[in-house]
This record gives structure tokens, C-alpha cells and sequence, in this order.
């Protein structure tokens, strides 16, 4: 089983050059800073687009200048504001309009994207194959059916499969893992 | 504080679906994309005529000077050649 490493390991990682780090990173925080321009600030696709890379390649640039390696999703989360509302003002440039997001609402969805960032992490934690059957379910959307079928496990069970890796997912979360590993 | 029951972690995980496969194949390689970026600026500061190159038609210049002009280098080259 890969052992988790923290985002501060990671970072730190990243800073060394060590081979294959800055592929974790991008896998670690990509949902993340897709989901602050499409759910946070409602980018177009291709305007999301524009700003997941530029947020990458700032950080990738500018990692070494991070003051706590523990710091770094509040890092790539304001940077990633920053860089949306740039966008945004950009787009209000070519075409007038009152678009500018509201800043209690982003940050509302930015709290709530910290909460599903803690979940991702338990759920990391907890590993295959709770991590693959819920990833598929709730984040890719695929039927019971279609997970079924990929995983060759009998589509009868995945209902039953999903609510005892919730319960994992959840004594992860309270910190009471129960001895639980996936089965 | 914090509950999370797994009806709320369920709504939780569907906030953050996958990246597109290509947008983070693109972000992990900007390693090997740095140096390129690094090479093109240094020419493109020393260069006169390459630089005409590059703003008369960046992807073309990236082309010609021997790299796949890919949508994110020649907008990341835009970007870094501001600065020049």
C-alpha cells in the first residue's frame, strides 16, 4: 500500500527535485483548483483551463518561495482566486457586465471545497478499493453497473460496497480508523 | 466544528471531480517544458531578429526553432514574454 505522504512532504519533495514529486503534486491538488474555477468562480471551460495551468506553473516557479511547506492548499487557493478574478476582470473588459463574484460566496465555496479536500485525504487514506468505488460513484459519476463491470465485483454489491467505505471514510474522518483497511 | 456523516461526505467527494486527463498531463509536464521556456527567453533576450519572430508569430518561431508549439508553451512564452 503507498504510504500518504503530507502536503508538507510533498512540498518539500517537490523543492529537492526529487523524481516524480511534482506529478503527485499536480495529481494532489488538481481537483482542487479545477473545482475553485469551475464551482468557485463558474469559469467557461477554456477560461478554467487557462488558469489551472497558470496556477501550476506559478507554483511550480514560486514553491521555493513558500514560507510553510504546510501552507501550501491556502496558498494555491488564493492564488487561484487571484487568477480567476483577474480572468474575470478580463472578460468584464471585453464584455461590460456585473459578473464579479461575490466574496462571501467564494469563500463559502472555498470552505467547503477545505472540507472536501479533508474527506479526499481520509478517503486517500483508506485506499484501494474503498478509493477507487467511490471515486468512480460519486466524483466520475458512474453507475453501479459500469463500476461493476470495471472492477469485475458483482453490481449487486456496490450499494453495499459504498456504505460500509463511507463508514471507513467516516472513522478516518473522527479519527477512530477501528482497524479498518480496505478489504 | 466539523461533522461529517456519510451522507455529507458523499456531497463532499462529488465537489471535486477529476481535472481533465489533459490539463493535468500538461501541468506535470512543466519540468521539462521549464527549460525550453528558459531556453526560448534567453534567446529571445539575445536575439533581435528571433524575438521579431517570436511576435510576428509565436508559434510559428517555437516551430521553427525546433519545439512542438503546444497551446500551453505558447501561452506560458506570451506570458514570460512581457517581461523581455
Amino acid at each position: 500500500m503507498a504510504v500518504e505522504q503530507s502536503d508538507a512532504q510533498l512540498v518539500a519533495r517537490c523543492r529537492k527535485g526529487d523524481p516524480g514529486a511534482w506529478n503527485e503534486f499536480v495529481e494532489r491538488f488538481s481537483r482542487y483548483v479545477y473545482a475553485i474555477c469551475s464551482r468557485g468562480f463558474r469559469l467557461a471551460e477554456h477560461d478554467a483551463e487557462d488558469v489551472f495551468q497558470e496556477v501550476f506553473a506559478r507554483a511550480f516557479e514560486r514553491l521555493s518561495e513558500l514560507r510553510s511547506d504546510d501552507a501550501v492548499r491556502p496558498w494555491l487557493a488564493q492564488l487561484t482566486r487571484r487568477l480567476c478574478i483577474d480572468r474575470l476582470r478580463l472578460l468584464a473588459r471585453d464584455t461590460p457586465s456585473d459578473t464579479e463574484p461575490d466574496e462571501r460566496e467564494v469563500d463559502d465555496v472555498l470552505a467547503t471545497l477545505d472540507d472536501a479536500m479533508a474527506v479526499r485525504a481520509a478517503l486517500d487514506k483508506v485506499g484501494d478499493p474503498c478509493r477507487e468505488i467511490l471515486d468512480r460513484f460519486f466524483c466520475r459519476d458512474e453507475s453501479y453497473r459500469t463500476i461493476g463491470d470495471t472492477l469485475e465485483i458483482p453490481s449487486g454489491t456496490i450499494a453495499s460496497r459504498i456504505s460500509r467505505c463511507l463508514e471507513k471514510v467516516r472513522a478516518e474522518l473522527d479519527g477512530r480508523s477501528r482497524g479498518s483497511r480496505p478489504s | 466544528m466539523n461533522v461529517f456523516d456519510e451522507e455529507r461526505i458523499g456531497r463532499l467527494l462529488r465537489l471535486l471531480p477529476p481535472a481533465p486527463e489533459g490539463w493535468v498531463r500538461a501541468a506535470q509536464e512543466l519540468p521539462a517544458a521549464r527549460s525550453m521556456l528558459d531556453e526560448l527567453v534567453a534567446r529571445a533576450e539575445q536575439d533581435a531578429a528571433f524575438r521579431l519572430q517570436l511576435q510576428a508569430d509565436l508559434e510559428r518561431a517555437v516551430a521553427a526553432a525546433g519545439y512542438e508549439p503546444s497551446p500551453f508553451i505558447v501561452s506560458r512564452l506570451r506570458q514570460l514574454l512581457k517581461t523581455v
